[in-house]
C-alpha cells in the first residue's frame, strides 16, 4: 500500500511485518521515532507476539537481543552515533556467536565535538565487527533491506546492521509502498535457530577459545560473510519476484556502462549524485555512479567488474580515517588492486554538512580534469582553518578548537 | 519540480506544516518530499523545514537553497535570519500576518515581485480563533494553495484529516478554508 510516512515510522511499520519477538530498545537521535514507532505498535497490539524491552543503555539493548536471539526469538534493535559505540563489546559477541539479530543504525556522527547529525562514523567503526552491513539509499530501500536482512541474517547465521542516513532518511517524509502481511510472510519464513538455549536440551555457547582454535574460529566468521555474498543477491533477485522492485543486493549501477568516470558512494547521497549524472550527461560527459549497498562483506570483484573498464573513480564518502584518508576509498582501491586507475577520494557530508549538487559537479569537473588530490574535501572552509592554525602557533594555550571556530563563525556572520 | 521552504520557530509546526503539504500532493498522486532542517529542537529557536513537489520520483537530498516558495510563519524572523535566501523575482511569498507589508517593513522589498505571487494571512489569529492554539501551520498552507495553485485546497484539507483526528482536525480544516478564501480575496483585490 502506498503511503505517505517518515522513514521512521515506514521502517517501524516493516519491522513489525517481520514479525520480531523480542525488540529492545534505548533511544538516541536520530533513532529515536523508529523504536517509538515500535513502542506503539506493540502496545496497541498490532505487532504480536513480542515482548518490547525497555532496557537502561545501549549496552543492554543489545546484550537482551543477544539472550533473546540465542533463546530462540526473532530479535530486533535500533541505535546510533555513541550509542554503538557504548554498545560496542555486544556488538562482537553477537556477531561472534553467529547470532541472527537485525539492527537498524540511524547513521549519525561520532563526538567530540557532540553532533547530532548524519555521516557514517558509527556504523564504519563497527564494519570489521563481523555484521553484515547493508546502507539503504532511500526510504523504501531502508523498508525493503529489513526485510531482506532477517533472511540473510537466520540463513547465514549472522547479524545484519541495515544503516539509514539519519534526519536525511530517517526524518523524511517520502512515498513508500508498504507491502502486506502475507506478502512478508511467504518471503520470510519463521525464525529457525541454528543454536538455541533451551532448559531441556542444555549446551553452552560462547566458550572459552585459546590459541589452538581461535583462528579456526574466525576463519568460518569470514567464511560466512564470503556465503552471505552469494546470497544477498540471490535473496534480493527473490525479493524483486515477490514484490517486483529492485531494493537490495551488492551494488546499484547508474549509467556506467560507457562511463569514463565512476562516482562512488554508500547511502542517500546517490540520489543527488544520480541527478548530478543526468545534467552532466546532457553535457556529453561520460560519467556514471555506483552505490554499493553491501558494505560488509565487501563485493571486491563485482566491483572490480564494474569499475576496472572506467579511467578515474572518485570515492564520495562521509567518514574520516583521521591520519589516513576515507575507509571507502582503501576499500575500493583494495578492489582496483594491480590496475592503474586513479581512485580520489572525497570527504563530504560529515556532522550534517548538505552534500549539494553544485559542489558535486564542480568536483567531479576538477577531477575529470586532474586537478585534485588523493584526498578532497568537500567544501571545507579553508580561512576558519588557517586562522585557528595562526591562532595556535601564536598562542600554546589558544583555547578549545571547537569553541574557536564557532566564534570565528559568528563573528564572520555578524560581519 | 516546486520547492517549497518554510521559516518558523520551535513550537509553531513548522515540520508539520511541511510534512501535512507532501501528504496532500501525495494524495493528488504527485511524488513529494519533506524534511526539517535537523536543528536542534527548541521551542522559539529558529527552524526550517522543507518540501519538494514533482511529478516524478525525487532523488534529490539537499537542503532547498533556492526556492519556489517561502513561507514565513513569524515576520520576527525578518529582523534575524535571511528566509530570503537564494530566492528570484518569481518566486511566491506567504507570510503570516496581520499587518500590512508597510507595517511589516517590506513594502519596498515585495515591490519587485509579482502582486499575484505575494500573499500575507493572519495566521495565528486564525488558529486561536478556531483551534485555540498559536499554530499557524495550516492555514498557511491554505494560503499557500491560493497563490500558488501548486496544490488543491482540498487536498490540504484531506492531509489535515489524515495528521490530526476529531475536533482538532475539523477546527483546522476551518482554519484551512477560512485562510484560502482570505488569500484569494487579498490576491482579487491587488494585494
Amino acid at each position: 500500500m502506498l503511503k505517505q510516512i517518515e522513514g521512521s515510522q515506514a521502517v517501524a511499520e516493516t519491522i513489525g511485518l517481520c514479525r520480531p519477538e523480542v525488540i529492545c530498545a534505548y533511544p538516541i537521535t536520530p533513532q529515536t521515532h523508529i523504536v517509538e514507532g515500535l513502542g506503539t505498535l506493540v502496545r496497541k497490539g498490532i505487532i504480536t507476539n513480542c515482548e518490547y524491552i525497555n532496557v537502561e543503555s545501549e549496552f543492554a539493548a543489545l546484550s537482551v537481543a543477544i539472550g533473546a536471539s540465542a533463546g530462540g526469538a526473532r530479535s530486533y534493535t535500533a541505535t546510533a552515533s555513541q550509542g554503538l559505540l557504548f554498545m560496542a563489546e555486544a556488538v562482537y559477541n553477537a556477531s561472534g556467536l553467529g547470532l541472527p539479530i537485525v539492527m537498524t543504525i540511524g547513521n549519525r556522527a561520532i563526538g567530540a565535538p557532540i553532533n547530532i547529525w548524519n555521516d557514517h562514523s558509527d556504523s564504519m567503526s563497527m564494519r570489521d565487527s563481523g555484521w553484515i552491513q547493508l546502507y539503504a539509499e532511500t526510504n523504501q530501500e531502508a523498508m525493503d533491506l529489513h526485510i531482506q536482512a532477517f533472511r540473510i541474517a537466520e540463513e547465514v547465521g549472522c547479524p545484519v546492521m541495515v544503516c539509514m542516513d539519519g534526519f536525511i532518511l530517517t526524518h523524511a517524509y517520502e512515498r513508500v509502498d508498504v507491502p502486506r502481511q502475507e506478502q512478508v510472510d511467504a518471503f520470510l519464513p519463521p525464525y529457525e535457530p541454528m543454536q538455541v538455549l533451551d532448559p531441556s536440551d542444555p549446551v553452552s555457547i560462547g566458550a572459552m577459545v585459546g590459541p589452538e582454535a581461535f583462528s579456526e574460529v574466525r576463519y568460518l566468521a569470514h567464511y560466512k560473510q564470503m556465503r552471505a555474498l552469494e546470497r544477498i543477491p540471490e535473496i534480493s533477485a527473490e525479493f524483486k519476484e515477490r514484490f517486483g522492485r529492485d531494493s537490495g543486493g551488492l551494488v546499484h549501477p547508474y549509467k556506467t556502462e560507457d562511463a569514463e568516470t565512476i562516482v562512488v558512494a554508500l547511502g542517500s547521497v546517490n540520489g543527488t549524485i544520480k541527478d548530478v549524472i543526468d545534467e552532466m550527461r546532457l553535457d556529453g560527459k561520460k560519467i556514471g555512479s555506483l552505490s554499493i549497498c553491501s558494505f560488509r562483506p565487501f563485493p571486491l570483484e563485482r566491483l572490480r567488474e564494474i569499475l576496472s573498464p572506467a579511467k578515474q573513480i572518485i570515492v564520495i564518502e562521509k567518514n574520516i580515517a583521521v591520519g589516513m584518508g576515507g575507509i571507502l576509498s582503501a576499500n575500493i582501491r583494495m578492489a582496483l588492486r594491480g590496475l592503474v586507475q586513479p581512485v580520489t577520494t572525497c570527504i563530504a557530508g560529515l556532522g550534517g554538512r548538505p552534500i549539494t549538487k553544485k559542489s558535486l559537479q564542480e568536483m567531479f569537473d576538477k577531477t575529470m580534469r586532474q586537478e585534485v588530490d588523493d584526498i578532497n574535501f568537500l567544501d571545507l572552509d579553508w580561512e576558519i582553518i588557517r586562522r585557528e592554525l595562526d591562532r595556535e602557533k601564536a598562542d600554546r594555550r589558544s583555547g578549545p578548537i571547537a569553541e574557536n571556530i564557532l566564534k570565528d563563525i559568528g563573528k564572520r556572520l555578524e560581519e | 519540480m516546486f520547492q517549497i521552504r518554510f521559516h518558523g520557530r520551535g513550537g509553531q509546526g513548522v515540520v508539520t506544516a511541511a510534512e501535512m503539504l507532501s501528504v496532500a500532493a501525495f494524495l493528488e498522486g504527485k511524488y513529494a518530499q519533506a524534511f526539517p532542517s535537523f536543528g536542534s529542537e527548541r521551542m522559539g529557536a529558529p527552524v526550517i523545514s522543507y518540501c519538494r513537489i514533482d511529478n516524478k520520483e525525487i532523488r534529490l537530498r539537499e537542503p532547498i537553497g533556492e526556492p519556489d516558495a517561502v513561507i514565513i510563519q513569524d515576520p520576527t524572523l525578518l529582523n534575524s535570519v535571511d528566509v530570503f535566501s537564494g530566492i528570484n523575482e518569481n518566486c511566491y511569498l506567504l507570510f503570516n500576518s496581520k499587518q500590512s507589508y508597510k507595517e511589516l517593513g517590506i513594502e519596498d522589498f515585495i515591490s519587485d515581485f509579482k502582486s499575484q505571487r505575494v500573499g500575507r494571512v493572519p495566521a495565528t489569529e486564525l488558529a486561536l480563533e478556531h483551534v485555540g492554539r498559536p499554530v499557524p501551520n495550516a492555514a498557511l498552507l491554505g494560503g499557500l494553495a491560493a497563490i500558488t495553485g501548486i496544490i488543491q485546497v482540498d487536498s490540504v484539507v484531506r492531509a489535515v484529516r489524515e495528521k490530526f483526528s476529531g475536533k482538532v482536525a475539523e477546527a483546522n480544516v476551518v482554519v484551512v478554508n477560512a485562510a484560502f478564501e482570505m488569500t484569494k480575496k487579498l490576491l482579487n483585490s491587488g494585494g
